[in-house]
């Protein structure tokens, strides 16, 4: 059977198409949707239902829209599950499939569940599987599991660009209805810049399916276009279709969901498949419209079963009637108007059953007129027809009480109950709503934000108060100078609708019907179910809520919030807010995840910071680590040498002859001005007034709490030039807390910070030939051991380049760090390499670092402090400056618990068998043998074979770990405690000789 | 003695993105007291508006924070040394900081009628020319990285971004604009 009509509608008739569902070829138009595509042929059964698998068809028009959920795939990659089919527009060749059935659509085995869902009501997850409680996990939760989730998610890679943009307007209009087109045309007209979103194919809103009406004297269609016309002539406007408002964040920051290439066949190479935008508007018009409420009366999800307002659409829209012999029930005017527009493109309507107690009025005289039996004060006792509705049987209510009068066949049933403004945005924005009783509907009271709703989605439903309303939002939205016309009347013919809606279920007859009153079609929630929340006790609506899941869709209850709460209400016989309203979250429909993504994925996730020397290291097949956003070579293997192998060769090439290491990443700071050494006085906690030009200091940083929060080492370059080298991970956040105190605690001082990490590449050559291989290629300075001592800062030339040249160690070897500008990194770093080669020189990378700093129990921040460790704690208390009258920390670090003797203290562990390297993290006890709860005394912080040492090394915070040298103590394992000694934590060259060489 | 050459952090060119080439770029801080006295070594007066340029032959004065300043020497083969040394001799006696920043960061260039399109798909900042007229820069986030943006023409704007966050930046803006510049 076709339902399209031989013309009319805004679909294209000169390019028909092809679409499959469900394996099979339909035949549709450009234009169409495919909700209207599959209407047009015929088919109503597009679903089953989430819990009971029951047989759904397709509800409305547009993107409220709970039953007909499908997968539309392009191939493989592209497959996009729980789309609206009422929102996604057909193409030729288009591929879509029903889900939530087993083995088909027609012939679901999960249909079971409708059965023995007497077994199954509300809150049965909560209650049933409590017990055995083994069970949960090996049977419950996976057949929970499977049994929940709609749809399946691709498992390839996402092949497609998705875009995002920063937007700013002066007014964003949210719907492109009356309403909508009149605040955009309002505004523009002041030279405001505006930005229109809507989220359908075309802009129009409720008149895309309006036949009837006439403003200013034309076609509401051709308003429309004469409207946009002019908005799009405007180059201050801004117009968007296919772009959803999913979400209202502070101060006026709305996010838009652009699809761009969902209805295109082929879309064009390079073009993104979405774009998020976040607009940041100074004034924003929400005009979103109302969405049309069903009616709850048993059978009411049969296939076929319509919203009124969806007929109509269907029909003028796209040329679609949706029956040949329709029933509608009603309790408002609108319907009256599908009924007549059907009527006249040929469908039989069997009867118009108005719940009302009597139906007067414009509309209901037209269709009496028109000779439709008009029936008030009617109800609905049920329906029949198993994959689509075959019959309705009618009732009456009489006195209070309701008497069965007729069962009337009809192909197509469809249904009004007035209107529910969409608050969905206006709620996200935190205004508060206000209950309308002659409206029965919640509308937008007091505004968070400069914002303003307008039309039908504060429930303006007459066609002339909407656009006069949109105007006169409009207007007062866009800046000053205001615009020329405040307020504007349109001229409007439309019959007159009145604005009545009906709250909660349909009258029955006596006896409960067995047949289920759906109130949330996407989650099975029924008029029972809510019932029985209010025996178990329930009295919120966000109690109700969770116990039935009521609303708690992916279409978050657009139809079904307000009857639920309705009968709530009336359940627990009190007025219908009191029952408490639900929160309304974003996304308004929703959106994808690679629309968030954008372009933050595979390299462009995050930064991928690199240094001068990265494209030598990756030439010599350096394996890199991740350090903050750098990355940094861990280790340089040879020969196919595992990490093992390499760094126990790079540690003892260092020792004995020499290793070049690239130190860039570290964080560098200057601090300069006539106050920087009595500001870095007061932060740090050395001292630095006595600090010699041309010499440099280990330098620790703790915050106010005394706890060390960096460290590195300071150069004075000039008596008002500190060179501040923090660690790489530490860089930003020390540079931070600098500002911080500069400018809030200490503005007076003569200070200014620079960040220089970047300005400098930074080469430590370092071992007993570090100056035999720098010396040649180094001019200016005398680098001998007598004119340049450990701890000394020069400057120089390098090759001919401009050196900032340290004498510094992390390795406890002769060491030196030379500092190049950037560009020159690379190349002074090959021209040092290649006069080491003679000189045994190796390049290492920071897996050795590490090593041989542990060699020597030098600290890493952050590895073996973890924020509760002190100065002294660390044994670094021979860096404070005793005679300062103050630094961060100072007054923290004088609090008796600072000093008590069993704070955990940075000591050396060696395991008793020499083959044993611990585990990082693992725990120290001073007892043997201990079964949980164990008492523990610290932990090991950095652990490492050394091949220099031939034996395992480790650091560890241990409580009163000083007082316990040589000392035995235990590290639990798995496979038992495992002995360790208590030692220095310097295990290499505990005189410092060598680093004075 | 070896040959040192210097080796920029990215290199690129299309027709809306290029690198400039290697400037002088100095961070000055300092009050109008120092302001004056650098002026007279450096003739390219200091803006007094926040987020405003002054530009004088090759030479750029950025206002960047309450007396901070990014000052930027674009002529062909720049003195740092030369230039620092005058600088310094000039404000000897005023409270101040200067700092060579020449290789911290570089320069990029993107231009053509989607510019300011591009940069909206990952700059925040309002780019209408009401809001960001020429002259107008400021520090400012692209994506995830730091950077210092200066329009210097309603199609025209210069990047000012630390070297490491180069790779980043420019894979970024390529992947922006592959749908206005489609096959490149």
């Amino acid at each position: 059977m076709s339902g399209r009509t031989a013309s009319g509608g805004r679909i294209d008739r000169t390019k028909p198409l092809r679409f499959t569902f469900d394996g099979k070829t339909y035949r549709g138009f450009a234009g169409d949707s495919l909700a209207s595509g599959l209407l047009a042929n015929g088919v109503h059964l597009v679903g089953r239902s989430f819990k009971y698998h029951r047989p759904r068809g397709i509800l409305a028009a547009g993107s409220e829209e709970p039953n007909a959920l499908v997968t539309v795939s392009r191939d493989a990659a592209r497959v996009t599950p729980n789309l609206r089919a009422t929102q996604v527009e057909l193409y030729d060749g288009l591929t879509a499939i029903s889900q939530n059935r087993w083995p088909s659509l027609r012939l679901d085995l999960g249909r079971v569940n409708d059965v023995l869902s007497p077994f199954f009501p509300a809150g049965f997850y909560y209650k049933t599987f409590m017990w055995p409680k083994k069970a949960w996990k090996s049977l419950y939760e996976p057949i929970i599991r499977r049994a929940a989730g709609l749809g399946e998610a691709p498992t390839l890679p996402d092949p497609d660009r998705y875009a995002q943009r920063y937007a700013h307007c002066d007014v964003l209009v949210v719907g492109s209805g009356p309403a909508g087109i009149a605040a955009a045309l309002a505004a523009a007209q002041s030279g405001a810049r505006v930005l229109l979103c809507d989220e359908q194919p075309e802009f129009g809103g409720s008149l895309l399916g309006d036949n009837a009406a006439t403003i200013d004297g034309e076609p509401a269609l051709a308003w429309v276009e004469r409207s946009l016309a002019t908005l799009r002539a405007n180059p201050r406007v801004t117009l968007l279709h296919r772009t959803t408002a999913f979400g209202y964040f502070p101060h006026n920051l709305i996010g838009l969901n652009e699809r761009l290439t969902e209805h295109l066949q082929q879309p064009a190479v390079g073009q993104p498949r979405e774009r998020l935008w976040q607009v940041r508007a100074a004034a924003v018009v929400i005009a979103a419209g109302a969405i049309e409420r069903p009616l709850v009366f048993p059978g009411n999800d049969r296939p076929g079963i319509l919203l009124a307002g969806a007929g109509q659409t269907y029909l003028n829209r796209y040329g679609v009637r949706v029956g040949s012999r329709a029933v509608i029930v009603t309790a408002a005017d609108g319907a009256y108007q599908t009924a007549l527009d059907l009527h006249a493109a040929g469908v039989t309507i069997a009867a118009i059953a108005d719940v009302r107690p009597t139906a007067t009025g414009a509309l209901p005289e037209a269709a009496r007129r028109a000779g439709i039996e008009v029936i008030p004060a009617s109800t609905v006792l049920g329906t029949d027809g198993n994959l689509r509705v075959s019959r309705i049987s009618l009732g009456r209510l009489e006195n209070g009480s309701v008497r069965a009068t007729q069962k009337c066949n009809c192909d197509v049933v469809l249904m009004s109950g007035g209107f529910t403004p969409s608050v969905h945005l206006f709620s996200q924005s935190r205004g508060k709503l206000a209950w309308s009783d002659a409206l029965k509907c919640f509308v937008p009271g007091q505004s968070a934000e400069n914002e303003r709703s307008a039309g039908a989605c504060r429930g303006i439903y007459d066609l002339e108060d909407a656009l006069a309303d949109g105007w006169s939002a409009g207007a007062a939205a866009a800046p000053e100078p205001g615009p020329q016309h405040a307020t504007r009347r349109f001229v409007v013919e439309t019959a007159i609708r009145s604005n009545d809606a009906y709250l909660g279920t349909l009258p029955l007859a006596e006896a409960p019907p067995r047949a289920k009153s759906f109130v949330d079609w996407q989650h099975d929630v029924t008029t029972k179910d809510l019932a029985l929340a209010t025996r178990e006790g329930f009295q919120s609506i966000e109690h109700v809520k969770r116990f039935t899941t009521t609303g708690m869709a992916t279409d978050q209850g657009k139809t079904s919030n307000l009857n639920a709460m309705a009968i709530v209400a009336q359940k627990l016989d009190v007025a219908l807010p009191k029952v408490g309203l639900t929160t309304f979250r974003m996304p308004y429909t929703p959106v994808t995840f690679g629309s968030f993504a954008g372009i933050s994925r595979g390299d462009l996730f995050d930064p991928l910071r690199t240094t001068p020397t990265h494209e030598w290291a990756a030439a010599k097949g350096a394996v890199f680590e991740n350090v903050g956003l750098w990355k940094r070579a861990r280790y340089f293997p040879r020969n196919g040498e595992d990490m093992h192998a390499a760094v126990a060769r790079e540690c003892v090439a260092v020792r004995q002859g020499c290793g070049v290491f690239d130190a860039s990443t570290l964080g560098k700071i200057e601090v300069v001005g006539a106050d920087a050494a009595e500001f870095m006085n007061r932060l740090y906690i050395n001292n630095w007034t006595n600090l010699g030009i041309g010499r440099s200091r280990y330098g620790i940083l703790c915050r106010d709490d005394g706890f060390i929060y960096d460290d590195g080492v300071v150069a004075r370059l000039a008596a008002d030039r500190f060179h501040v080298t923090t660690t790489t991970g530490g860089a930003p956040r020390v540079l931070a807390m600098m500002e911080d105190y500069r400018q809030t605690e200490w503005p007076q001082l003569k200070v200014w910070l620079t960040s220089t990490t970047e300005q400098w590449a930074v080469i430590a050559v370092q071992g007993p030939n570090a100056r035999k291989v720098l010396e040649p290629l180094v001019s200016g300075i005398d680098i001998s051991a007598a004119a340049m001592p450990h701890m000394s800062v020069e400057r120089g030339a390098i090759c001919g380049i401009p050196m900032l040249l340290f004498r510094v160690s992390f390795t406890g070897e002769l060491g030196f760090e030379v500092n190049v500008p950037a560009d020159y990194g690379a190349a002074v770093w090959e021209a040092i390499h290649a006069a080491g080669q003679p000189h045994g020189m190796v390049e290492y990378g920071t897996e050795s670092m590490h090593v041989l700093r542990a060699e020597k129990g030098y600290i890493i921040v952050g590895q073996d402090t973890d924020g509760t460790v002190t100065p002294d704690d660390a044994g670094l208390t021979w860096a404070i400056g005793k005679t300062k009258p103050d630094f961060v920390g100072k007054r923290s670090l004088q609090r008796p618990s600072m000093n008590a003797a069993n704070r955990k203290q940075l000591v050396g562990l060696r395991t008793k068998s020499p083959d044993i390297v611990l585990e990082e993290g693992a725990q120290v006890a001073a007892k043997q043998g201990q079964t949980p709860p164990m008492e523990l005394i610290g932990h090991v912080t950095s652990s490492y074979a050394s091949s220099v040492l031939g034996y395992p090394i480790a650091l560890a915070l241990v409580a009163g770990g000083r007082a316990k040298l040589g000392q035995t103590l235990y590290v639990p394992m798995p496979g038992g405690d495992l002995e360790v000694e208590v030692t220095s934590p310097v295990f290499y060259d505990p005189t410092g000789a060598r680093i004075n060489g | 003695m070896v040959e040192i050459a210097r080796r920029a952090a990215t290199a690129l060119s299309t027709p809306w993105l290029k690198v400039l080439p290697p400037a002088v770029r100095l961070a000055f801080n300092g009050d109008a007291t120092a302001q004056r006295a650098a002026l007279a070594v450096w003739g390219t007066p200091f803006p007094e508006d926040a987020c405003r340029s002054n530009v004088h032959s090759t030479h750029a004065s950025l206002w960047l924070g309450p007396d901070e300043y990014l000052m930027l020497d674009f002529a062909r083969e720049p003195d740092a040394g030369a230039l620092l040394a005058a600088l310094e001799n000039a404000l000897a006696h005023v409270p101040h900081a200067l700092v060579d920043v020449s290789h911290r960061q570089f320069a990029l260039e993107v231009s053509g009628p989607f510019a300011t399109t591009i940069l909206s798909g990952a700059c925040p900042l309002d780019l209408d020319m009401a809001a960001f007229p020429v002259g107008m820069c400021t520090r400012t986030v692209f994506a995830k990285a730091d950077i210092v943006l200066w329009r210097r023409g309603s199609d025209t704007f210069h990047i000012e971004v630390w070297r490491s966050f180069s790779g980043y930046v420019t894979g970024v803006l390529q992947e922006i604009a592959a749908e206005f510049y489609p096959g490149r």
